[in-house]
């Protein structure tokens, strides 16, 4: 039960907002390629335990799990698909792990939107069937619903929220695998088209297609192979009310709390001291801030002053979403957390070129499963 | 003593079961009453209605593309894997035992042997139907034991099919074929 954790293998296809070249097996495939060839093992020998991400409504295919064993190296061993964010995934792969009855398992998310032809009907799924989808709404409005109250109450500015969106698809521009960068200016949300306000269409992250795959080791196994591991050492998830009716749209009390969870793994006393970077949820712009707040990482009681003052930024005192965030690279649906993760490892692995924070040794990653959840996880990474 | 005579009937229907092979007259008395979709459109079950509009179109890849594109020509393709020997159909880009990509293409017969296959006396919505549909898995000529294409069978009597029977694919004419699993219309038995 002592041992620790470690990452010792990422893999990554690139982020697009179409790939009609390959189906989602053969992206799978070539994300499990690059990360067991990442982590120098063979995935039919030494993989113990295979868990996957995926949400049957995104997918189009009920019972996912039945398509997923061959492509990730996974026939006739054990596997299973969970109905979760990627993060998600991780930490049922961390709680295998510390059983002892594993020693390597291994973690697979991938989201092809561009197969959805009605997006906004699938997303409407989500609501709930009887309270909320007869007023036939598109889901987009409960992030127009929660933006509104959370910028009142926090006194957040719009523009604060597009600075956001500037930054992280700027970061964008220097992750090669990312699909949605950009260089944009303040003014140009002058001119972006109102969604639900006061959410417009660049406060959204767009969709991207790809797979991410992430193998994981127990601290023996981790010494065997020799390898140079990025450990997890905290790890959190939480789950705050399904209804919209009576949930909290300002301070996201269960983000905190499975903050709390992993803090307390990790021993991390003094989060913005102990935490050189964070990879975030950004869904949406003003949700980077709003996480934020909620795993206690903002400098003053207004998030909005974290992105003003170039706090936030790669070279800031505390970089958020370095990598691009969901904004910059693709909004992937349940593979976002993992994408996440993989940026978390690049950067403390040194190996995020031109977006490379200095010194960073603690990484904290934050997926969220998106509209209408409040369904969160969060890991706590160490060099 | 009716329970000892219970597991000895039960015992010797498995027996039985196990060594002669079973008729598929279907069973068509049902019981019970049933509720159909009239009787929720009219009211007479208290639900709330959604009809969702989840639309999908899967991109086929490299491997089922290539496929598709062979049936389109009145061919079915393979892909072998050198290392352990298989030749696989449907194919993929990758061996799953091996896990590394296949070797190469390969093209396969239009005939086969009928691995197994059922009686379907209901359509996909569960509507009845005099004449069985005839799903059946049939394993391909040329490759390797076990691999098949679950497909349907026609021109047979329902009464005469057969697990080991050999069928040939009946394909729609070039102009009808459109790259699909549907280019072949069904297999019949080869005389």
């Amino acid at each position: 039960m002592s041992d620790r954790v470690g990452i010792i293998g990422i893999g990554a296809t690139q982020f697009r907002s179409i790939t009609p070249d390959v189906s989602y097996k053969e992206l799978m495939f070539e994300a499990a390629v690059k990360a067991y060839d990442d982590a120098g093992i063979n995935p039919r020998k030494d993989v113990d335990t295979f868990v996957t991400c995926a949400e049957d409504y995104i997918e189009g295919t009920s019972i996912f799990d039945e398509y997923v064993p061959d492509q990730i190296g996974a026939a006739l061993k054990p596997v299973h698909t969970i109905g979760g964010d990627g993060l998600h995934g991780i930490a049922t792969a961390f709680l295998q792990l510390k059983t002892g009855r594993f020693d390597i398992a291994v973690v697979e998310a991938h989201c092809k939107p561009s197969n959805m032809l009605t997006p906004d009907g699938i997303e409407a799924c989500g609501q709930d069937p009887i309270y909320n989808r007869p007023l036939k709404l598109n889901t987009h409005f409960i992030a127009g619903l929660e933006m509104n109250r959370f910028c009142y109450e926090t006194g957040v500015t719009y523009d604060q929220c597009a600075k956001v969106v500037i930054k992280n698809r700027r970061n964008a521009l220097n992750n090669p695998i990312a699909g949605r960068a950009a260089k944009l200016k303040l003014n140009d949300f002058k001119y972006a088209e109102s969604v639900s306000c006061p959410l417009t269409e660049l406060d959204i992250a767009q969709p991207a297609d790809g797979a991410v795959v992430i193998v994981l080791a127990n601290e023996s196994k981790v010494r065997a192979l020799k390898k140079e591991p990025i450990w997890v050492s905290g790890i959190g998830w939480c789950n705050g009310t399904a209804t919209l009716e009576s949930r909290d749209w300002v301070y996201l009390n269960y983000v905190t709390k499975a903050a709390e969870m992993a803090y307390k793994m990790a021993g991390i006393a003094d989060p913005q001291k102990d935490i050189s970077f964070a990879e975030i949820d950004d869904r949406y712009s003003y949700k980077e801030l709003q996480h934020l707040m909620a795993l206690k990482l903002c400098c003053s009681c207004n998030p909005g002053q974290c992105v003003d003052n170039g706090r936030t930024e790669i070279n800031g005192e505390f970089p958020v979403n370095p990598s691009g965030g969901a904004l910059g690279m693709g909004y992937m649906y349940e593979a976002t957390g993992l994408a996440r993760l993989y940026c978390a490892v690049e950067q403390l692995r040194g190996n995020a070129g031109k977006n490379q924070i200095k010194n960073a040794k603690t990484a904290l990653v934050q997926g969220w499963r998106g509209l209408p959840t409040t369904s969160t996880a969060v890991t706590i990474l160490n060099a | 003593m009716p329970k000892k005579l219970k597991s000895k009937t039960q015992k010797a229907r498995r027996t039985r079961q196990e060594t002669k092979p079973q008729s598929l007259t279907p069973n068509l008395q049902f019981m019970g009453t049933g509720l159909s979709s009239d009787d929720l459109k009219k009211g007479k079950v208290c639900t709330t209605y959604w009809i969702g509009d989840t639309k999908y179109a899967w991109d086929r890849g490299i491997a089922i593309g290539k496929y598709l594109e062979g049936m389109k020509h009145g061919k079915i393709l393979g892909v072998e894997c050198h290392k352990c020997g298989r030749k696989m159909v449907p194919p993929r880009i990758f061996c799953e035992w091996c896990f590394k990509p296949i070797d190469n293409w390969i093209e396969l017969f239009d005939t086969g042997t009928v691995n197994t296959f059922s009686l379907c006396y209901v359509t996909w919505d569960m509507q009845r139907v005099k004449n069985p549909i005839i799903p059946a898995v049939i394993e391909i000529d040329g490759a390797s034991k076990g691999m098949g294409i679950m497909h349907l069978l026609g021109e047979i009597d329902p009464k005469k099919v057969h697990i080991g029977m050999k069928v040939k694919a009946v394909w729609k004419s070039e102009k009808e074929r459109e790259g699909a699993i549907t280019d072949i219309k069904y297999w019949k038995p080869v005389k």
